[in-house]
Protein backbone atom coordinates (compact mmCIF):
# COMPACT_ATOMS: atom_id res chain seq x y z
CA UNK A 1 0.00 0.00 0.00
CA UNK A 2 3.02 2.25 0.22
CA UNK A 3 3.58 4.79 -2.48
CA UNK A 4 7.29 4.92 -3.24
CA UNK A 5 9.14 8.17 -3.11
CA UNK A 6 9.50 10.55 -5.99
CA UNK A 7 6.23 9.54 -7.66
CA UNK A 8 3.70 12.01 -6.29
CA UNK A 9 3.55 15.67 -7.24
CA UNK A 10 4.25 18.53 -4.82
CA UNK A 11 0.59 19.62 -4.35
CA UNK A 12 -0.44 16.05 -3.49
CA UNK A 13 2.44 15.67 -1.04
CA UNK A 14 1.66 18.99 0.64
CA UNK A 15 -2.07 18.26 0.82
CA UNK A 16 -1.43 14.85 2.33
CA UNK A 17 1.03 16.25 4.87
CA UNK A 18 -1.40 19.01 5.89
CA UNK A 19 -4.29 16.57 6.33
CA UNK A 20 -2.07 14.17 8.30
CA UNK A 21 -0.84 17.00 10.56
CA UNK A 22 -4.42 18.04 11.27
CA UNK A 23 -5.41 14.49 12.14
CA UNK A 24 -2.34 14.07 14.33
CA UNK A 25 -3.03 17.29 16.22
CA UNK A 26 -6.58 16.11 16.97
CA UNK A 27 -5.33 12.61 17.78
CA UNK A 28 -2.65 13.85 20.19
CA UNK A 29 -5.17 16.07 21.98
CA UNK A 30 -7.32 12.99 22.56
CA UNK A 31 -4.38 11.17 24.19
CA UNK A 32 -4.09 12.38 27.78
CA UNK A 33 -0.79 12.35 29.69
CA UNK A 34 -1.86 9.17 31.46
CA UNK A 35 -2.84 7.50 28.18
CA UNK A 36 0.64 7.73 26.66
CA UNK A 37 1.81 4.26 27.78
CA UNK A 38 -1.40 2.69 26.44
CA UNK A 39 -1.11 4.47 23.10
CA UNK A 40 2.58 3.55 22.79
CA UNK A 41 2.03 -0.10 23.68
CA UNK A 42 -0.87 -0.39 21.22
CA UNK A 43 1.37 1.18 18.58
CA UNK A 44 4.00 -1.45 19.38
CA UNK A 45 1.45 -4.29 19.20
CA UNK A 46 0.27 -3.23 15.76
CA UNK A 47 3.85 -2.75 14.60
CA UNK A 48 4.73 -6.29 15.71
CA UNK A 49 1.51 -7.67 14.18
CA UNK A 50 2.43 -6.06 10.86
CA UNK A 51 5.52 -8.28 10.79
CA UNK A 52 3.33 -11.40 10.70
CA UNK A 53 2.86 -12.81 7.23
CA UNK A 54 -0.24 -14.84 6.42
CA UNK A 55 -0.75 -17.09 3.42
CA UNK A 56 -2.92 -15.82 0.60
CA UNK A 57 -3.12 -18.14 -2.36
CA UNK A 58 0.37 -18.96 -3.54
CA UNK A 59 1.97 -15.99 -1.80
CA UNK A 60 1.77 -14.25 1.53
CA UNK A 61 1.06 -10.75 2.76
CA UNK A 62 1.88 -8.99 5.98
CA UNK A 63 -0.99 -7.95 8.22
CA UNK A 64 -1.95 -4.27 8.45
CA UNK A 65 -4.87 -4.36 10.90
CA UNK A 66 -5.67 -0.71 10.35
CA UNK A 67 -9.37 -1.40 11.05
CA UNK A 68 -8.48 -2.76 14.47
CA UNK A 69 -6.25 0.27 15.09
CA UNK A 70 -9.21 2.52 14.31
CA UNK A 71 -11.50 0.59 16.68
CA UNK A 72 -9.04 0.78 19.55
CA UNK A 73 -7.64 4.25 19.01
CA UNK A 74 -10.16 6.44 17.19
CA UNK A 75 -8.51 9.75 16.31
CA UNK A 76 -5.34 8.59 18.05
CA UNK A 77 -4.90 6.25 15.04
CA UNK A 78 -3.22 9.22 13.33
CA UNK A 79 -0.20 9.62 15.67
CA UNK A 80 0.05 5.85 16.14
CA UNK A 81 0.09 5.04 12.42
CA UNK A 82 2.50 7.94 11.85
CA UNK A 83 4.84 6.50 14.49
CA UNK A 84 4.59 3.04 12.93
CA UNK A 85 5.36 4.25 9.41
CA UNK A 86 8.22 6.43 10.66
CA UNK A 87 9.77 3.57 12.64
CA UNK A 88 9.41 1.32 9.61
CA UNK A 89 11.22 3.91 7.52
CA UNK A 90 14.04 4.31 10.04
CA UNK A 91 14.46 0.67 11.09
CA UNK A 92 14.36 -0.79 7.62
CA UNK A 93 15.93 2.40 6.39
CA UNK A 94 14.10 2.96 3.18
CA UNK A 95 13.02 6.36 4.38
CA UNK A 96 9.64 7.28 3.03
CA UNK A 97 9.95 10.75 4.55
CA UNK A 98 8.41 12.69 1.68
CA UNK A 99 5.39 10.36 1.43
CA UNK A 100 4.98 10.00 5.19
CA UNK A 101 2.15 12.54 5.33
CA UNK A 102 0.21 11.04 2.42
CA UNK A 103 0.70 7.48 3.66
CA UNK A 104 -0.32 8.42 7.21
CA UNK A 105 -3.51 10.06 6.03
CA UNK A 106 -4.35 7.30 3.55
CA UNK A 107 -4.14 4.66 6.26
CA UNK A 108 -5.32 6.55 9.33
CA UNK A 109 -8.36 8.40 7.99
CA UNK A 110 -10.40 5.34 6.89
CA UNK A 111 -9.33 3.46 10.03
CA UNK A 112 -10.39 6.33 12.31
CA UNK A 113 -13.70 6.95 10.53
CA UNK A 114 -14.79 3.30 10.34
CA UNK A 115 -13.44 2.57 13.81
CA UNK A 116 -15.51 5.33 15.42
CA UNK A 117 -18.55 4.47 13.30
CA UNK A 118 -18.56 0.75 14.03
CA UNK A 119 -17.65 0.73 17.74
CA UNK A 120 -21.29 0.22 18.68
CA UNK A 121 -21.68 -2.43 16.00
CA UNK A 122 -18.95 -4.73 17.30
CA UNK A 123 -20.65 -4.74 20.69
CA UNK A 124 -23.92 -5.97 19.20
CA UNK A 125 -25.61 -8.77 21.13
CA UNK A 126 -26.20 -10.71 17.92
CA UNK A 127 -23.01 -12.54 17.01
CA UNK A 128 -23.52 -12.28 13.26
CA UNK A 129 -24.02 -8.51 13.45
CA UNK A 130 -20.89 -8.06 15.56
CA UNK A 131 -18.91 -10.24 13.14
CA UNK A 132 -20.20 -8.25 10.16
CA UNK A 133 -19.38 -4.91 11.79
CA UNK A 134 -15.82 -5.99 12.55
CA UNK A 135 -15.42 -7.46 9.05
CA UNK A 136 -16.58 -4.22 7.44
CA UNK A 137 -14.26 -2.23 9.70
CA UNK A 138 -11.20 -4.32 8.80
CA UNK A 139 -11.89 -4.82 5.11
CA UNK A 140 -13.44 -1.40 4.57
CA UNK A 141 -10.39 0.37 5.99
CA UNK A 142 -8.18 -1.35 3.43
CA UNK A 143 -10.67 -0.68 0.63
CA UNK A 144 -10.90 3.05 1.43
CA UNK A 145 -7.13 3.28 1.93
CA UNK A 146 -6.41 1.77 -1.47
CA UNK A 147 -8.98 4.15 -3.00
CA UNK A 148 -7.12 7.07 -1.39
CA UNK A 149 -3.80 5.74 -2.74
CA UNK A 150 -5.36 5.52 -6.20
CA UNK A 151 -6.73 9.05 -5.82
CA UNK A 152 -3.29 10.41 -4.83
CA UNK A 153 -1.77 8.80 -7.93
CA UNK A 154 -4.61 10.00 -10.16
CA UNK A 155 -4.27 13.59 -8.90
CA UNK A 156 -0.54 13.45 -9.70
CA UNK A 157 -1.13 12.55 -13.33
CA UNK A 158 -3.52 10.73 -15.66
CA UNK A 159 -0.68 8.44 -16.79
CA UNK A 160 -0.73 6.77 -13.37
CA UNK A 161 -4.27 5.44 -13.72
CA UNK A 162 -3.06 1.94 -14.60
CA UNK A 163 -0.59 1.94 -11.71
CA UNK A 164 -3.52 2.94 -9.48
CA UNK A 165 -5.58 0.09 -10.92
CA UNK A 166 -2.70 -2.31 -10.30
CA UNK A 167 -2.55 -1.28 -6.64
CA UNK A 168 -6.31 -1.65 -6.21
CA UNK A 169 -6.26 -5.16 -7.68
CA UNK A 170 -3.29 -6.20 -5.55
CA UNK A 171 -5.20 -5.05 -2.48
CA UNK A 172 -8.41 -6.99 -3.18
CA UNK A 173 -7.34 -10.27 -1.53
CA UNK A 174 -5.72 -8.31 1.31
CA UNK A 175 -9.04 -6.56 1.91
CA UNK A 176 -10.83 -9.87 2.50
CA UNK A 177 -8.08 -11.24 4.76
CA UNK A 178 -8.01 -8.02 6.77
CA UNK A 179 -11.77 -8.05 7.22
CA UNK A 180 -11.63 -11.66 8.36
CA UNK A 181 -8.71 -11.07 10.73
CA UNK A 182 -10.38 -8.02 12.28
CA UNK A 183 -13.60 -10.00 12.83
CA UNK A 184 -11.75 -13.00 14.29
CA UNK A 185 -9.65 -10.87 16.67
CA UNK A 186 -12.77 -9.04 17.87
CA UNK A 187 -14.50 -12.40 18.29
CA UNK A 188 -11.59 -13.70 20.37
CA UNK A 189 -11.60 -10.60 22.59
CA UNK A 190 -15.37 -10.82 23.03
CA UNK A 191 -14.92 -14.33 24.41
CA UNK A 192 -11.73 -13.85 26.44
CA UNK A 193 -11.84 -10.24 27.68
CA UNK A 194 -15.13 -8.59 26.69
CA UNK A 195 -14.36 -5.61 28.94
CA UNK A 196 -11.76 -4.47 26.39
CA UNK A 197 -14.46 -3.90 23.79
CA UNK A 198 -16.76 -1.72 25.86
CA UNK A 199 -17.13 1.98 25.26
CA UNK A 200 -14.85 3.06 28.09
CA UNK A 201 -11.97 0.79 27.10
CA UNK A 202 -11.92 1.76 23.44
CA UNK A 203 -10.29 4.99 22.41
CA UNK A 204 -9.09 8.01 24.32
CA UNK A 205 -11.92 10.39 23.66
CA UNK A 206 -12.98 10.31 27.31
CA UNK A 207 -10.41 11.05 30.03
CA UNK A 208 -9.15 7.76 31.50
CA UNK A 209 -9.60 7.16 35.20
CA UNK A 210 -6.27 6.68 36.98
CA UNK B 1 4.90 -9.25 0.84
CA UNK B 2 8.04 -7.11 1.38
CA UNK B 3 10.98 -9.32 2.27
CA UNK B 4 12.58 -6.74 4.58
CA UNK B 5 10.08 -7.49 7.31
CA UNK B 6 11.74 -10.78 7.98
CA UNK B 7 15.18 -9.24 8.26
CA UNK B 8 14.39 -7.90 11.69
CA UNK B 9 15.61 -10.26 14.38
CA UNK B 10 14.70 -9.82 17.99
CA UNK B 11 17.55 -9.97 20.46
CA UNK B 12 17.30 -11.34 23.98
CA UNK B 13 17.39 -8.13 25.93
CA UNK B 14 17.71 -4.42 25.50
CA UNK B 15 21.43 -4.04 26.12
CA UNK B 16 22.12 -6.84 23.71
CA UNK B 17 19.80 -5.17 21.30
CA UNK B 18 21.75 -1.94 21.45
CA UNK B 19 24.98 -3.78 20.89
CA UNK B 20 23.69 -5.69 17.92
CA UNK B 21 21.98 -2.62 16.54
CA UNK B 22 25.16 -0.63 16.87
CA UNK B 23 26.95 -3.34 14.96
CA UNK B 24 24.27 -3.62 12.33
CA UNK B 25 23.80 0.05 11.65
CA UNK B 26 27.30 1.46 11.69
CA UNK B 27 30.20 -0.92 12.02
CA UNK B 28 32.79 1.81 11.75
CA UNK B 29 32.98 5.28 13.15
CA UNK B 30 32.08 7.66 10.37
CA UNK B 31 31.71 11.34 9.67
CA UNK B 32 27.96 10.97 9.31
CA UNK B 33 27.69 9.02 12.55
CA UNK B 34 29.49 11.69 14.57
CA UNK B 35 27.49 14.60 13.17
CA UNK B 36 24.86 16.45 15.21
CA UNK B 37 21.54 14.54 14.88
CA UNK B 38 19.63 17.83 14.58
CA UNK B 39 21.64 18.67 11.47
CA UNK B 40 21.10 15.13 10.16
CA UNK B 41 17.31 15.42 10.50
CA UNK B 42 17.18 18.75 8.70
CA UNK B 43 19.59 17.52 6.03
CA UNK B 44 17.72 14.30 5.28
CA UNK B 45 14.34 16.08 5.10
CA UNK B 46 15.58 18.82 2.75
CA UNK B 47 17.55 16.35 0.62
CA UNK B 48 14.60 13.91 0.31
CA UNK B 49 12.09 16.58 -0.73
CA UNK B 50 14.53 18.20 -3.16
CA UNK B 51 15.15 14.90 -4.95
CA UNK B 52 11.55 13.71 -4.80
CA UNK B 53 10.35 16.85 -6.56
CA UNK B 54 13.03 16.85 -9.27
CA UNK B 55 11.62 16.76 -12.81
CA UNK B 56 14.84 16.52 -14.86
CA UNK B 57 16.80 13.32 -15.44
CA UNK B 58 20.09 15.23 -15.22
CA UNK B 59 19.23 16.66 -11.81
CA UNK B 60 18.05 13.25 -10.61
CA UNK B 61 21.36 11.72 -11.71
CA UNK B 62 23.24 14.48 -9.85
CA UNK B 63 21.11 13.67 -6.80
CA UNK B 64 21.93 9.98 -7.11
CA UNK B 65 25.64 10.86 -7.25
CA UNK B 66 25.21 13.02 -4.16
CA UNK B 67 23.47 10.18 -2.32
CA UNK B 68 26.32 7.85 -3.28
CA UNK B 69 28.76 10.33 -1.65
CA UNK B 70 26.56 10.41 1.48
CA UNK B 71 26.45 6.60 1.54
CA UNK B 72 30.25 6.52 1.30
CA UNK B 73 30.73 8.81 4.30
CA UNK B 74 28.08 6.91 6.31
CA UNK B 75 30.50 4.06 7.00
CA UNK B 76 27.81 1.45 6.31
CA UNK B 77 28.87 -1.80 4.64
CA UNK B 78 28.06 -1.72 0.93
CA UNK B 79 26.35 -5.11 1.13
CA UNK B 80 23.78 -3.90 3.67
CA UNK B 81 23.06 -0.78 1.64
CA UNK B 82 22.50 -2.75 -1.56
CA UNK B 83 20.22 -5.21 0.22
CA UNK B 84 18.00 -2.35 1.39
CA UNK B 85 17.96 -0.71 -2.02
CA UNK B 86 16.68 -3.99 -3.43
CA UNK B 87 13.52 -3.63 -1.32
CA UNK B 88 12.91 -0.14 -2.70
CA UNK B 89 13.29 -1.41 -6.25
CA UNK B 90 10.73 -4.11 -5.60
CA UNK B 91 8.12 -1.34 -5.35
CA UNK B 92 9.51 0.40 -8.41
CA UNK B 93 9.04 -2.83 -10.38
CA UNK B 94 5.29 -2.19 -10.22
CA UNK B 95 5.84 1.00 -12.21
CA UNK B 96 7.87 -0.78 -14.90
CA UNK B 97 5.00 -3.22 -15.45
CA UNK B 98 2.67 -0.57 -16.85
CA UNK B 99 4.11 2.93 -17.06
CA UNK B 100 6.43 2.69 -20.13
CA UNK B 101 3.66 1.39 -22.40
CA UNK B 102 1.34 3.32 -24.69
CA UNK B 103 -1.85 2.13 -22.96
CA UNK B 104 -0.96 4.10 -19.84
CA UNK B 105 1.20 6.85 -21.32
CA UNK B 106 0.31 7.62 -24.94
CA UNK B 107 3.08 9.25 -26.95
CA UNK B 108 5.76 8.74 -29.53
CA UNK B 109 6.28 5.00 -30.03
CA UNK B 110 9.94 4.05 -29.93
CA UNK B 111 9.90 0.27 -29.64
CA UNK B 112 7.56 -2.70 -29.60
CA UNK B 113 7.47 -5.54 -27.12
CA UNK B 114 5.12 -8.11 -28.60
CA UNK B 115 1.70 -6.44 -28.77
CA UNK B 116 2.85 -3.59 -26.46
CA UNK B 117 4.22 -0.28 -27.59
CA UNK B 118 6.87 1.48 -25.54
CA UNK B 119 6.58 5.27 -25.70
CA UNK B 120 9.46 7.68 -25.35
CA UNK B 121 7.59 9.79 -22.78
CA UNK B 122 6.52 6.77 -20.76
CA UNK B 123 10.02 5.33 -20.70
CA UNK B 124 11.49 8.70 -19.73
CA UNK B 125 9.06 9.06 -16.81
CA UNK B 126 9.71 5.52 -15.59
CA UNK B 127 13.49 6.05 -15.76
CA UNK B 128 13.15 9.37 -13.92
CA UNK B 129 11.05 7.79 -11.16
CA UNK B 130 13.50 4.90 -10.83
CA UNK B 131 16.52 7.21 -10.49
CA UNK B 132 14.70 9.54 -8.08
CA UNK B 133 13.40 6.67 -5.98
CA UNK B 134 16.84 5.17 -5.61
CA UNK B 135 18.49 8.54 -4.94
CA UNK B 136 16.03 9.43 -2.15
CA UNK B 137 16.25 5.96 -0.61
CA UNK B 138 20.04 5.87 -0.73
CA UNK B 139 20.25 9.26 1.00
CA UNK B 140 17.80 8.12 3.69
CA UNK B 141 19.68 4.83 4.20
CA UNK B 142 22.91 6.78 4.70
CA UNK B 143 21.44 9.23 7.23
CA UNK B 144 19.27 6.79 9.21
CA UNK B 145 21.88 4.04 9.15
CA UNK B 146 24.33 6.40 10.80
CA UNK B 147 22.01 7.42 13.67
CA UNK B 148 20.28 5.75 16.58
CA UNK B 149 16.53 5.96 17.10
CA UNK B 150 16.90 7.51 20.59
CA UNK B 151 19.35 10.11 19.31
CA UNK B 152 17.02 11.06 16.46
CA UNK B 153 13.98 11.31 18.74
CA UNK B 154 15.77 13.54 21.23
CA UNK B 155 16.93 15.73 18.36
CA UNK B 156 13.42 15.89 16.90
CA UNK B 157 12.09 16.96 20.30
CA UNK B 158 14.73 19.69 20.45
CA UNK B 159 13.67 20.81 16.99
CA UNK B 160 10.11 21.28 18.22
CA UNK B 161 8.35 17.93 17.74
CA UNK B 162 5.41 17.62 20.20
CA UNK B 163 6.30 16.04 23.55
CA UNK B 164 3.47 13.48 23.41
CA UNK B 165 4.47 12.37 19.93
CA UNK B 166 8.12 11.81 20.88
CA UNK B 167 7.06 10.05 24.09
CA UNK B 168 4.79 7.67 22.15
CA UNK B 169 7.55 7.06 19.63
CA UNK B 170 10.27 6.26 22.17
CA UNK B 171 8.02 4.01 24.28
CA UNK B 172 6.76 2.30 21.16
CA UNK B 173 10.31 1.60 19.97
CA UNK B 174 11.16 0.14 23.36
CA UNK B 175 8.06 -2.08 23.56
CA UNK B 176 8.34 -3.27 19.97
CA UNK B 177 11.33 -5.25 21.27
CA UNK B 178 9.47 -6.63 24.30
CA UNK B 179 6.22 -7.43 22.51
CA UNK B 180 8.18 -8.80 19.55
CA UNK B 181 9.84 -11.32 21.85
CA UNK B 182 6.51 -12.24 23.37
CA UNK B 183 5.06 -12.73 19.90
CA UNK B 184 8.04 -14.87 18.87
CA UNK B 185 7.61 -17.01 22.00
CA UNK B 186 3.90 -17.57 21.34
CA UNK B 187 4.60 -18.43 17.72
CA UNK B 188 7.27 -20.91 18.80
CA UNK B 189 4.70 -22.50 21.09
CA UNK B 190 2.25 -22.72 18.18
CA UNK B 191 4.93 -24.36 16.05
CA UNK B 192 5.76 -26.80 18.84
CA UNK B 193 2.12 -27.86 18.83
CA UNK B 194 2.29 -28.62 15.15
CA UNK B 195 0.83 -25.39 13.69
CA UNK B 196 1.56 -25.06 9.99
CA UNK B 197 0.45 -21.83 8.29
CA UNK B 198 -1.80 -22.42 5.33
CA UNK B 199 -4.69 -20.72 3.57
CA UNK B 200 -7.37 -22.11 5.85
CA UNK B 201 -9.87 -20.80 8.34
CA UNK B 202 -8.02 -22.69 11.07
CA UNK B 203 -4.81 -20.89 10.19
CA UNK B 204 -6.42 -17.44 10.19
CA UNK B 205 -8.24 -18.15 13.43
CA UNK B 206 -4.97 -19.21 15.06
CA UNK B 207 -3.28 -15.98 13.98
CA UNK B 208 -6.27 -13.95 15.20
CA UNK B 209 -6.08 -15.69 18.60
CA UNK B 210 -2.35 -14.93 18.71
CA UNK B 211 -2.95 -11.23 18.03
CA UNK B 212 -5.86 -11.09 20.48
CA UNK B 213 -3.70 -12.67 23.17
CA UNK B 214 -0.87 -10.21 22.54
CA UNK B 215 -3.37 -7.34 22.67
CA UNK B 216 -4.70 -8.45 26.07
CA UNK B 217 -1.26 -9.01 27.57
CA UNK B 218 0.05 -5.73 26.17
CA UNK B 219 -2.84 -3.66 27.50
CA UNK B 220 -2.23 -5.19 30.92
CA UNK B 221 1.42 -4.34 30.48
CA UNK B 222 0.51 -0.76 29.60
CA UNK B 223 -1.18 -0.24 32.95
CA UNK B 224 1.89 -1.67 34.74
CA UNK B 225 4.14 0.67 32.73
CA UNK B 226 1.93 3.58 33.68
CA UNK B 227 2.07 2.60 37.36
CA UNK B 228 5.88 2.28 37.18
CA UNK B 229 6.14 5.68 35.55
CA UNK B 230 3.96 7.21 38.26
CA UNK B 231 6.21 5.64 40.92
CA UNK B 232 9.15 7.46 39.37
CA UNK B 233 7.42 10.80 39.49
CA UNK B 234 5.85 10.96 36.03
CA UNK B 235 3.68 14.04 35.84
CA UNK B 236 3.18 14.46 32.14
CA UNK B 237 6.69 15.62 31.32
CA UNK B 238 8.64 13.08 29.34
CA UNK B 239 12.37 13.70 29.39
CA UNK B 240 14.66 12.67 26.58
CA UNK B 241 18.36 12.80 27.21
CA UNK B 242 20.72 14.14 24.62
CA UNK B 243 23.44 16.74 24.59
CA UNK B 244 23.78 18.51 21.32
CA UNK B 245 26.58 20.72 20.14
CA UNK B 246 27.56 21.95 16.75
CA UNK B 247 31.11 20.75 16.09
CA UNK B 248 33.64 21.20 13.31
CA UNK B 249 32.38 18.08 11.58
CA UNK B 250 28.88 19.60 11.47
CA UNK B 251 30.17 22.67 9.66
CA UNK B 252 31.82 20.29 7.19
CA UNK B 253 28.66 18.23 6.73
CA UNK B 254 26.53 21.37 6.44
CA UNK B 255 28.82 22.75 3.74
CA UNK B 256 28.79 19.45 1.87
CA UNK B 257 24.98 19.39 1.94
CA UNK B 258 24.76 22.95 0.60
CA UNK B 259 27.21 21.99 -2.14
CA UNK B 260 25.20 18.90 -3.10
CA UNK B 261 21.90 20.81 -3.06
CA UNK B 262 23.39 23.53 -5.27
CA UNK B 263 24.67 20.82 -7.62
CA UNK B 264 21.19 19.33 -8.04
CA UNK B 265 19.62 22.78 -8.49
CA UNK B 266 22.26 23.70 -11.08
CA UNK B 267 21.32 20.64 -13.15
CA UNK B 268 17.63 21.43 -12.72
CA UNK B 269 17.85 24.99 -14.03
CA UNK B 270 20.59 24.78 -16.67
Amino acid sequence: MHISEGVLSAPVLICGAALALGGMAKGLRAVGEDDIPKAAVLAAVFFVASLIHVNIGPGSAHLILSGLIGLFLGWAAFPVIFAGLLLQGILFQFGGLTVLGVNTFNMAFPAMALGLLLRKGINSQRKAAAFAAAFICGGGSILLSSLLVALALFLTGREFKFVALEIMLANLPIMIIEGLMCALVVGFLAKVRPALLTGEALGFEKPAKA
Amino acid sequence: MPAHHQSLTWSKNMSEHHKSQGKRLARRESALKKADPRLKIIAVVVWSFLLALTEQIGAAMAGLAGSVILAMISGLPAKDILKRLLTVNFFILFLWLVLPFSFSYPGEVMARLGPLEITRQGLRLTCLLTIKGNAVALGAIAFFGASSVFELTAAARRLGAPEKMTAIFVLMFRYVQVIGQECARLRLAMKARGFKPSMSMHSYRSYANLIGMILIRSLDRASRIHAAMRCRGYNGRFWLSGEFNFKKIDWALGSLMILLICGVLAFAFV
